[in-house]
């Protein structure tokens, strides 16, 4: 039988078990939407502008696993995808975006709503596509798919001009993709795993550095079987967060530039780093002299590029980790180094993050309340900024997908929508956005979207008017000149949620908001609390741009 | 120290964007490039030039490998390969004498001679790059119009290949 290109879409789509699109339809995709209209297996949600698809689609992939889809039009609405992507590709999220393209022979003349928007992706996105011949589209959906979520995942666009999308063939599903030039090597190489083993073995002061990678691969229940059978003590990055629980003993919580003092000393004095699913971030290693100054490092990455990237290793093994950790757990003995387990405990009981315990609502304790009253089944998104590195300090992640925040590209926006693309991938969990008033008015006509489509997200603005991250850079390093960094002329952002017909209500004092919070955790229903918090706290402690990891500002002992 | 690296990629559009792009935005630097078809159907065999230890070629090839239409990447050591460039150079003739002296020039290094007119003829040669380097030098006395340069060429020696 013969169908359309925008019928093979819609029928890939449902192959590829698609439950929700995020997008926006415009003149060049008009004939998917007609499609989608008549015969969709998938939930379509309009939002509002294409970057709130894309992070929506972001949002729901962290939350759920699976791969996210976005739609958009040609032109401005392809390049309104663009930070989305950027955004997915950093942080190796699986995304597949289609865009509409004018129809192939105005391609290359500058028609109306006519972007190059493959050349623009092309080093943002993991691959892409102009499918200019019908007969080659539903192979392309399916190479899209596997690209998108096999290997070190990652966004992929295809682009589809639109008499490619009115055009007819005959229909089939590839069983397989067509993939030749990409296969990921998943089982990682026995005798590296076996000298990492022995490495680890031989350590007297080892220490895990755990990444995203953990959580892409569905390693947690791996890696705390590690953990425990070796007893070495672990910190994670900001995209690990959540890949091991904080709870436990041996947890360090975040490293690197707002990580905790204990974490980035106890790298610093390990003689074995076991870096797993991580990249050695700049925001991680700091300068990167004097990095570990006495350590040998196990890398285990699935992706071959990202071995000795930033940092020379030892023993490097390229792999899945849930293969690679099943593998090192059996070659590795139970052990036990007792004075390095107690050196790295003493360090976290005496320099414990703190802050100032007074009268004023500050968002530390806003964001340790939250913890107290969620638990489980709760997934904590941020947008960027201070509020983002509180949230990461303070509230203790114990689950794997309960933390999605933007961490490689640090776009601020990508809160409000990723919270509404996490509630429709688990609409059984309590989704809280954590946002604050610059990055929060970056993508605020989102809110049109959760409320209308009662996606029941609690949103925390932490408003302290300024943009709060750069002001406290302007502070500490650059005299104090707030240069264009308070937002005054910002509204009630309670009020406009109102308008939108959603419930807000603004707070300044600590009783207030533990009200507040306590109504919005008894409704299912959208709420927004606008925490009026000190204009000028700073998140501490901190490695100074150009430092070594364990010289941090602002460290107090207890 | 320079590396020639080959390329096989498929030969799909956009396919040199990816990999000069590459390049580009990983400030990886590209010496003289390449393309052309190889021995098998749908593939394109880029050679690229490139300089950087041995680090920096180690990142090369694993960020090549990354992009899905590339197949494979290797890099071929001087020492175990042939490689190739050929050039075609016009240079100005004032007159019959110096005509005469280029052409026995040309001759003695064995390239040829591929186009005369009167002002002017074309000399193609083939060879390393520093044979090329070194045949220009001589040449630059007679005033060089223009020249086209294919960029180096390499395959290693003996019955060995890329893909099997």
């Amino acid at each position: 039988m013969k169908l359309s290109g925008t019928e093979i879409i819609v029928e890939c789509l449902k192959r590829e078990k698609v439950e929700v699109v995020f997008g926006i339809p415009g003149g060049a995709i008009i004939p998917l939407y007609d499609t989608i209209y008549q015969k969709a297996s998938f939930t379509h949600i309009l939002t509002k502008h294409e970057q709130g698809a894309a992070h929506a689609a972001d949002g729901y992939a962290r939350a759920t696993g699976k791969v996210g889809v976005c739609f958009a039009t040609s032109g401005p609405g392809a390049t309104n995808l663009v930070t989305g992507l950027a955004n997915a590709y950093l942080d190796s999220i699986p995304i597949v975006a289609f865009t509409g393209q004018v129809i192939s022979p105005f391609i290359g003349t500058d028609a109306f709503q006519e972007v190059d928007i493959t050349g623009i992706t092309l080093p943002i996105t993991k691959h892409n596509y102009l499918v200019m011949n019908i007969k080659d589209l539903a192979s392309t959906i399916k190479e899209a798919f596997y690209l998108a979520k096999n290997g070190r995942p990652g966004p992929v666009l295809i682009d589809l001009p639109k008499d490619v999308q009115l055009a007819r063939t005959d229909f089939s599903y590839p069983e397989k993709d067509k993939c030749t030039g990409y296969r990921p090597i998943l089982k990682g190489n026995l005798n590296q795993i076996k000298k990492a083993a022995l490495a680890t073995q031989k350590a007297k002061r080892p220490i895990i550095y755990a990444g995203g990678g953990i959580i892409n691969s569905n390693a947690t229940q791996e890696l705390q079987d590690f953990v425990q059978k070796t007893n070495i003590p672990i910190t994670t990055t900001l995209m690990g967060l959540g890949s091991f629980p904080e709870e436990h003993s041996l947890a360090l919580g975040m490293l690197g530039m707002h990580g905790t003092y204990y974490a980035n000393t106890a790298i610093s004095e390990a003689d074995l780093v076991i870096a797993l699913g991580t990249r050695f971030d700049d925001r991680v290693i700091g300068s990167g002299k004097d990095f570990c100054p006495d350590a040998k490092f196990i890398h285990v990455d699935i992706d071959p590029a990202e071995i000795s990237k930033n940092v020379r290793v030892d023993i490097p093994i390229v792999g899945d980790l849930k293969y690679v950790l099943t593998k090192l757990i059996q070659f590795t003995e139970s052990k036990q180094e007792k004075d390095w387990v107690d050196r790295v405990a003493h360090l976290k009981q005496s320099y414990p993050l703190q802050y100032h315990h007074d009268d004023q609502l500050r968002p530390q304790y806003i964001i340790e309340k939250l913890y107290e009253s969620t638990k489980e089944n709760s997934i904590i998104v941020t947008d960027v900024g201070q509020h983002q590195m509180w949230v990461a300090q303070y509230y203790q992640f114990n689950y794997p997908r309960s933390f999605i925040t933007s961490g490689g590209l640090g776009t601020m926006g990508f809160g409000l929508p990723a919270a509404i693309g996490a509630q429709i991938g688990c609409p059984e969990k309590r989704v809280f956005c954590i946002a604050g008033d610059g990055g929060f008015q970056m993508n605020i006509q989102e809110l049109a979207t959760a409320i209308y489509n009662k996606i029941p997200i609690v949103v925390l603005i932490m408003n302290n008017g300024y943009l709060g991250m750069v002001r406290q850079w302007q502070e500490l390093f650059f005299g104090k000149r707030y240069s264009s960094t308070n937002l005054e002329g910002s509204p009630n952002f309670a009020q406009v949620a109102q308008v939108y017909g959603g419930k807000g209500i603004r707070v300044s004092r600590i009783e207030d908001f533990n009200t507040a919070l306590v109504q919005a955790l008894s409704e299912r229903t959208f709420f927004l609390i606008d925490c009026l918090i000190p204009s000028e706290e700073n998140v501490f402690p901190m490695v100074a741009p150009g430092e070594s990891i364990n010289k941090m500002l602002g460290v107090n002992e207890s | 120290m320079k590396h020639t690296i080959a390329i096989l990629v498929k030969d799909h559009p956009g396919v040199l964007a990816r990999v000069s792009s590459l390049f580009n935005r990983r400030r990886f630097n590209i010496d003289s490039i390449a393309a052309g078809h190889s021995e098998k159907k749908g593939i394109t065999r880029i050679t690229i030039v490139t300089e950087g230890d041995e680090h920096i070629l180690e990142q090369i090839t694993k960020q090549l490998n990354k992009l899905v239409d590339v197949i494979r990447v290797r890099d071929l050591p001087r020492d175990i390969s042939v490689e190739r460039e050929l050039a075609l150079i016009k240079v100005s003739t004032k007159s019959v004498d110096q005509r005469t002296e280029i052409m026995q020039l040309v001759d003695t290094f064995r390239g040829h001679i591929v186009d005369i007119e009167k002002q002017a003829l074309t000399i193609e040669i083939t060879g390393t790059q520093e044979k090329i380097n070194a045949k220009l030098k001589l040449l630059e006395s007679f005033g060089i119009l223009e020249i086209a340069r294919t960029g180096k060429i390499s395959l290693s020696r003996g019955a060995q290949r890329i893909l099997n």
